[in-house]
């Protein structure tokens, strides 16, 4: 367990994660209006999104089925039955006056999502729960001196409300879930996990408490869009709490928002001012009722998921839990693993991938998807070292070769001539030579100076321009020192 | 007066298809009626050009031999309907200007069957109403008056809240009109101006594009001077729309077809809890009659029970204003209608909804708001749709021992323009024989029996299982055949 030391002593701290997930669907929850990201403003509006009189919602299948499949994923009860409620409360960028959301009877109840920690060790959080609502319309207060203008082209796009447990622990947990949650939504493809688009946004429950004690006042943190934000508010919101225990204060219950420039939380308001949202279920609505087949159809079809694919390339490259993790956090990453550790030396392979490329596209800046060098070229790198066409040291020089201008691995090798010398002969006049030029160190290590021998490899290899087979190099040079 | 504006809407539609007169005619005298008719301010908007216009291409379209089941047939449309381009009010000062630019889909279907559009008719604000005197464009007046029939007095109100459709339905100004029911405003209107209104089983007709007042409640429907023309106009505005999540797909029959006139062996229940309390003499009387009538038909009258009626006013006036409560929230002073600029959004919401809604409808959103706020909504809101269930309970219990239910539509005839205006009660009590049928989605249906004592006319309601519209105009018919209502209101056109 992770505490937090206070002045008198350690407090635990309890978060529950609530994340918005815009659901990828070409069209809104409600309406048939399209939902693509950076249009024009007001320019994926229907009648029914702006609240027209008289407009009615009508449901979008496609959004069920996303939001049934990331149930799925979370490995959740699926409702076969369930309501979609009003939530009231006037704001000019909710034309309706009210929110379609689900507020007794979700489309999915308890489900779980597996933590990877950084030490390689899991942990298991709960999920309450998963409902579909309508995202509200955005407010631009920054284009007039008095008004404030609007924009309904977010207003009706289908959202996932997935709330956790309050099973997490840290900051640092709280991070772990909502990569784990973005991965897994974007494995199922169900939820592209931009927060800097605002396409996931996170509002984070804040409590504490002495360790192992009763639950604490939380505080609810709205509208934080980073990991890192997050991490951050919770971290700042977690001490802010502990001071005013410590100082004999008690915790009000209330909403904050993070302050993004000067990473403070601060008050919004407090329960006594929290809107009555008045929730009733929908008249324009008939309950939700799911065909059982049909969620087996949904089920049938998922993809392989980060924890069952993690589970496999532990057992099938034995892999250790860390290079799994980073393997599986992102599809791309795994697909890519996996099309150049299929008939090689799978620990080479991750070595290779996670070292060298990720390494590589990381001081780049690039993604996996963009990556200069593809797969195909990375395996065949692998399979020159493999046939000691090369060394792993040459391999190295023609990875960034390779990554530099997108060459053949092959092409390198034999238009820089880097082939590997084999020749025991030739190993050997360049492994005379250099004892030759060398004699006070032949001397030395004789006497004893075993570390030298490094020193003679290092030579041989620079007088073979690096292309001598290191294993030739090691057997010769052995033979010749000692013999 | 225009003896083409005297017929029926079978009628009409004989003498367009042998060619006696053409739908420009027919549409004409309309027009002429509706200027007529404007002491009794029926109408918000007048459309005389479009109506012109539309029954030109009526007459093309019976030349070229493709003229549809109501084509030539002028109607006046509630205001509650958005019509593309013409003015909709939802008789409220807060949609202002108001110009849709889609056409809902119940008038959609009835142009599609060739019905020409006189105009928009008046209605209690936002449909909240029974007496059509809280809409921002004025009290409708009902063209029958108590007394002798020729001498015309304005001094009743027409029900509501479809009261402009009813009156102009009796003033002889449109062969038809559409209304809407929430809790009973096409059937007691249609009661209280001497004309046949029929609410279809909720899911008949599509709600979309008609302002929302109560979307578990609303159902849109004809109102006509005959059954017969209920069951034409019926049948081109229903049908299922996969735009509104609530309409049914069910196929829509030939409800005229429905009018065999033979009722013999069909139970008729009797609800022994519609004898109210303090309900006048001659519609108890008018009750019985009805009853006679259909036994003298051959139908078999059953007591029945529905134990539950007393609670039915109660959870509607807690179900009706919780949604509309809601639904209202959407005028805003944003998007479309009126603006009170402020000082601030706040401000501006004030200061538009204060101006914007007149007193009933403010009534009718704080007791919304009330009823759904925490701490309040179990007790109230929740334990309402408990009432509902048991309220559906008992009539289907009752559709076991009968087929069609027979009740009077409203516990009295048409009131004074004044009376009940200080006591929401009151007149919250004028719908306490049709508001059970639209909390339990069932299809009504109300048609003249007679005149009271006073010489107003009084109405008769029939009840039907769901979607069983069939079974009400098969009835219905009969009863009508029975009471052979004449009688013509003081105020014609």
């Amino acid at each position: 367990m992770t505490y937090i030391q206070g002045e008198t002593g350690n407090w635990e701290v309890v978060i529950g994660l609530e994340v918005h997930a815009q659901i990828i669907s070409k069209a809104k929850l409600f309406s048939g209006a399209a939902t693509d990201f950076g249009s024009d403003p007001n320019s994926q509006v229907s009648f029914v999104d702006a609240a027209f009189p008289g407009m009615l919602p009508v449901i979008n299948a496609f959004c069920v089925e996303q939001a049934v499949r990331t149930g799925l994923g979370l490995k959740a009860e699926i409702n076969l039955v369930s309501v979609f409620d009003r939530k009231n409360y006037f704001y000019a960028d909710l034309p309706q006056g009210y929110q379609i959301s689900q507020f007794q009877q979700p489309v999915v109840g308890r489900g779980q999502l597996v933590l990877d920690l950084p030490d390689g060790s899991s942990r298991t959080v709960g999920i309450t729960r998963l409902h579909l609502e309508q995202d509200a319309g955005k407010s631009i207060h920054d284009q007039h001196p008095t008004k404030t203008f609007i924009d309904l082209n977010r207003s009706g796009v289908a959202l996932m409300e997935i709330v956790s447990e309050p099973d997490l622990r840290s900051a640092e947990e709280a991070g772990a879930y909502l990569r784990k949650l973005r991965s897994i939504l974007r494995y199922l493809g169900t939820c592209d996990g931009n927060m800097e688009e605002g396409s996931m946004r996170c509002d984070c429950n804040v409590s504490v408490r002495r360790p192992g004690g009763e639950l604490g006042t939380r505080c609810e943190i709205k509208n934080v869009n980073s990991i890192r934000f997050v991490q951050a508010a919770i971290d700042f919101e977690a001490r802010r709490q502990i001071e005013v225990l410590e100082e004999g204060g008690t915790i009000v219950q209330e909403t904050r928002l993070w302050d993004t420039t000067r990473l403070v939380t601060r008050s919004m308001r407090s329960k006594e001012e929290a809107h009555d949202y008045r929730y009733f279920p929908d008249p324009d609505l008939l309950p939700l009722e799911l065909d059982p087949a049909w969620v087996e159809e949904i089920r049938r079809a998922l993809p392989e998921l980060p924890d069952e694919k993690k589970a496999r390339f532990m057992a099938d490259f034995k892999l250790s839990a860390y290079d799994a993790n980073v393997l599986v956090n992102e599809k791309a990453k795994a697909d890519y693993f996996e099309a150049v550790a299929n008939g090689r030396d799978a620990k080479m392979a991750a070595n290779w991938v996670t070292g060298e490329l990720f390494g590589a596209l990381n001081k780049a800046g690039r993604e996996i998807e963009d990556s200069p060098v593809s797969a195909a070229d990375l395996g065949a790198l692998l399979d020159l070292i493999g046939d000691n066409t090369i060394s792993g040291r040459i391999a190295k020089e023609v990875f960034e070769e390779m990554f530099a201008t997108g060459a053949k691995p092959g092409d390198i090798v034999e238009k820089k001539g880097l082939r590997q010398v084999t020749d025991t002969g030739a190993i050997e006049s360049a492994i005379d030579a250099v004892l030759a030029a060398n004699a006070d160190k032949v001397e030395e290590f004789r006497s004893g100076k075993d570390k030298l021998f490094g020193f003679f490899v290092g030579q041989t290899m620079k007088a073979t321009q690096g292309k001598a087979n290191p294993a030739l190099v090691n057997e010769i040079l052995t033979r010749k020192l000692k013999g | 007066m225009s003896a083409l504006t005297r017929m029926t809407m079978a009628e009409a539609l004989k003498g367009l298809a042998a060619r006696e007169f053409t739908a420009v005619e027919l549409t004409e005298a309309h027009v002429r009626a509706v200027e007529a008719a404007r002491p009794l301010n029926a109408f918000i908007t007048e459309t005389p050009d479009k109506a012109l216009e539309m029954a030109r291409a009526s007459d093309a379209r019976r030349a070229r031999g493709e003229a549809g089941p109501m084509d030539g047939l002028p109607i006046a449309v509630k205001d509650l309907f958005c019509t593309r381009d013409v003015l909709t009010t939802a008789a409220s000062h807060i949609l202002d200007g108001f110009h849709p630019q889609y056409e809902s889909s119940v008038t959609t279907n009835l142009w599609r069957d060739g019905a020409v559009m006189l105009g928009k008719v008046n209605l209690d604000e936002f449909a909240m109403g029974s007496a059509n005197i809280t809409s921002y464009y004025g009290d409708v007046v009902n063209p029958w008056s108590p007394g002798d029939a020729g001498a015309w007095e304005r001094r009743l109100v027409p029900g509501g809240s479809s009261g402009g459709s009813a009156a102009a339905v009796a003033a002889r100004c449109a062969l038809g009109a559409t209304g809407t029911d929430t809790g009973g405003s096409i059937r007691q209107p249609a009661a209280f101006a001497g004309i046949v209104g029929i609410k279809p089983t909720y899911g008949r007709c599509s709600r979309w594009g008609i302002v929302a007042f109560a979307s578990s409640l609303d159902q849109a429907g004809p109102m006509t001077r005959t059954v017969r023309d209920s069951a034409i106009m019926l049948r081109s505005m229903a049908g299922f729309d996969p735009k509104d999540s609530t309409s049914v797909d069910m196929p829509v029959p030939d409800f005229e077809a429905a009018l065999t006139g033979d009722v013999r062996g069909l139970r008729v229940g009797i609800p022994r809890e519609y004898r109210v309390d303090g309900m006048p003499a001659e519609i108890e009387a008018m009750w019985q009659r009805g009853v006679e009538w259909l036994k003298a038909a051959g139908a078999e009258p059953v007591e029945i029970s529905l134990p539950h009626t007393k609670y039915a006013l109660p959870a509607y006036y807690i179900v009706a204003p919780a949604e509309a409560s809601s639904n209202l929230a959407r005028y805003d002073g944003v998007r479309y209608g009126l603006r009170v600029e402020g000082g601030n959004l706040k401000e501006m919401y004030e200061n538009t909804r204060g101006a914007g809604f007149g007193k009933e409808v403010r009534r009718r959103i704080l007791i919304g708001t009330y009823v759904l706020s925490a701490g309040y909504y179990d007790a109230y809101y929740l334990k309402a749709q408990k009432v509902r269930t048991r309220i559906k309970q008992d009539f289907d219990a009752a559709f076991t021992r009968c087929d069609v239910i027979l009740t009077p539509t409203a516990p009295s005839g048409a009131f004074a323009i004044g009376e009940k205006m200080d006591d929401p009660i009151q007149m919250y009590l004028n719908d306490v024989f049709t508001v059970p049928v639209n909390l339990a989605g069932l299809p009504g249906m109300s048609l003249p029996a007679g005149l009271g004592a006073d010489g107003l006319p009084l109405g008769l309601q029939l009840i039907g299982r769901p979607f069983d519209e069939e079974t009400l105009f098969r009835v219905g018919g009969v009863l009508e055949e029975a009471a052979q209502f004449t009688a013509t209101p003081p105020f014609m056109a």
